[in-house]
């Protein structure tokens, strides 16, 4: 038994390692890509929309809106970022009912990648609604005192960020692992349910606190 | 250790790919198709505004023609009314004056008949009455109705008495041709109360008649003046007749 997918390595070539959470991301990757390639390729813009398309929208719509409801202004700037992440932590995580399926947002390196470009993100989408000059001037609010409780704060959240995702994830992951070996029967069902409840609620939770930092970020300007 | 910094590099890239990849694939297109649909229901509704208010506009213009029409045909109602009841009035007059005209013809034509009725039964009469007493003259005396005539002609001369004042010219009329017996006894008569000059012409419109012209005066005898009389009493008649008809 292994704590992470990233212990099963597939193929390696020196310091290059092909493991199973880059394959299952890749996989998830064409899924995505190829899903959204096949209903957007023939859009309609009529009364009668096929139910994928409908779906895809409803899904795009929604996630405008709950970003819009955070405080961002312009959603569609931040729908590609924040949409993404939204879709894939859900994929990843909803995927787990596939027997001998081990999702990628269980390892720590992918919790880890996705919190640091929340990390970059954030700055850069401050920078770019409010300029550099008063980016900045937000850590040193509301005193320049408060400037390395900013910085650590920062970076704690991201950990936090990181940390939260990977422990419901692999926990979940864990739990249902341990429980087939003690009782293989109805036990593992009702934790699977749970834990894709589990799931898409740390989903939202991921993307609403990247949403919420970014709105912090790009506070001062709007102000 | 947890992290395994190759595969955090990998997943990092991986996410980059992904947003880019689902941003060209997933959120443009969709986000477009939303907008276009969007745009197409604001146009949609837009032109149904539009539409709703150009049908209002042409509700309320047809609304207006209705009633000029209602008021039109009002009016002309009113109008055909008054020019009816003005027709009606001037025919009314028409065959009023019509039927005055016809009724006074008739009337004229009424008149006409009767007086040609009473001429023709005047002349029927006359004619009658003077063949009857012709030929029951003839029949009762046996002798000549002109003698007859010139008898109680001369009678009367014989009853007047001689008077002066008489004209030179006497003339004798006569429906007939006067026999020289005849004339002889008028001569006779008239010599008892004058010594005048007798001329004798004839008159056919004397009706079986002797008469003396004396200036201002006359003497005679004539069938005519008891046609006269009856010719009065039969008018009398008739008109009492077509009175009772009335």
């Amino acid at each position: 038994m292994h704590l992470s997918s990233d212990d099963v390595i597939i193929w390696q070539h020196g310091f290059f390692r092909l493991n199973l959470t880059i394959l299952t991301t890749w996989g998830l990757m064409l899924v995505m890509v190829v899903t959204s390639r096949l209903v957007t390729r023939r859009l309609s813009d009529g009364m009668r929309i096929p139910r994928l398309q409908g779906m895809l929208e409803v899904i795009v719509s929604t996630t405008g809106k709950q970003i819009e409801e955070v405080g961002l202004s312009h959603p569609e700037k931040y729908l590609g970022f924040l949409g993404t992440l939204f879709l894939f932590v859900a994929l990843s995580n909803l995927c787990e009912i596939i027997p001998g399926y081990e999702p990628p947002t269980g390892s720590l390196s992918t919790t880890a990648a996705l919190a640091i470009c929340v990390f970059i993100a954030v700055p850069l989408f401050g920078i770019m609604e409010s300029g550099l000059k008063s980016y900045l001037a937000t850590y040193l609010d509301p005193t320049p005192l408060m400037l390395p409780f900013n910085i650590v704060g920062e970076l704690s959240r991201t950990l936090a960020l990181a940390i939260r995702l990977f422990g419901n994830i692999m926990s979940g992951s864990m739990v249902i692992a341990i429980l087939l070996t003690i009782t293989p029967f109805i036990f593992p069902v009702l934790m699977s349910m749970l834990d894709l409840l589990t799931g898409l609620v740390q989903a939202y939770i991921f993307t609403i606190l990247a949403t919420v930092y970014i709105a912090a970020a790009t506070k001062a300007r709007e102000e | 250790m947890l992290i395994d910094w190759f595969t955090v590099a990998a997943q990092i890239v991986n996410f980059l790919v992904l947003v880019w990849l689902l941003k060209r694939f997933l959120y443009a297109p969709i986000l477009k198709a939303l907008d276009a649909r969007e745009k197409r229901i604001a146009s949609e509704l837009a032109d149904a505004a539009e539409k709703q208010a150009q049908a209002l506009a042409e509700r309320e213009e047809y609304k207006n023609k209705i009633e000029e029409l209602e008021r039109q045909k009002a009016e002309l109602l009113r109008n055909a009314a008054a020019d009816a009841a003005a027709l009606r009035e001037k025919l009314m007059m028409e065959a009023r004056s019509e039927t005055e005209a016809l009724r006074e013809k008739h009337q004229k034509q009424l008149n006409d008949e009767y007086r040609s009725l009473t001429r023709e039964i005047a002349r029927r009469t006359q004619a009658s009455v003077f063949a009857i007493a012709k030929k029951a003259l003839a029949d009762l005396a046996g002798a000549d109705l002109e003698e007859r005539i010139t008898y109680v002609f001369v009678r009367r001369l014989k009853e007047m008495d001689a008077r002066s004042g008489f004209p030179d010219r006497l003339i004798v009329k006569s429906a007939f041709e006067l026999q020289p017996s005849l004339r002889a006894s008028i001569e006779e008569a008239i010599r008892k109360f004058s010594g005048a000059e007798i001329v004798y012409e004839q008159d056919s419109g004397l009706f079986s008649g002797i008469e003396l012209v004396a200036g201002g005066q006359k003497i005679a005898w004539s069938m005519g003046d008891y046609l006269g009389m009856l010719e009065q009493e039969v008018s009398a008649l008739i008109r009492a007749g077509s009175g009772e008809e009335k």
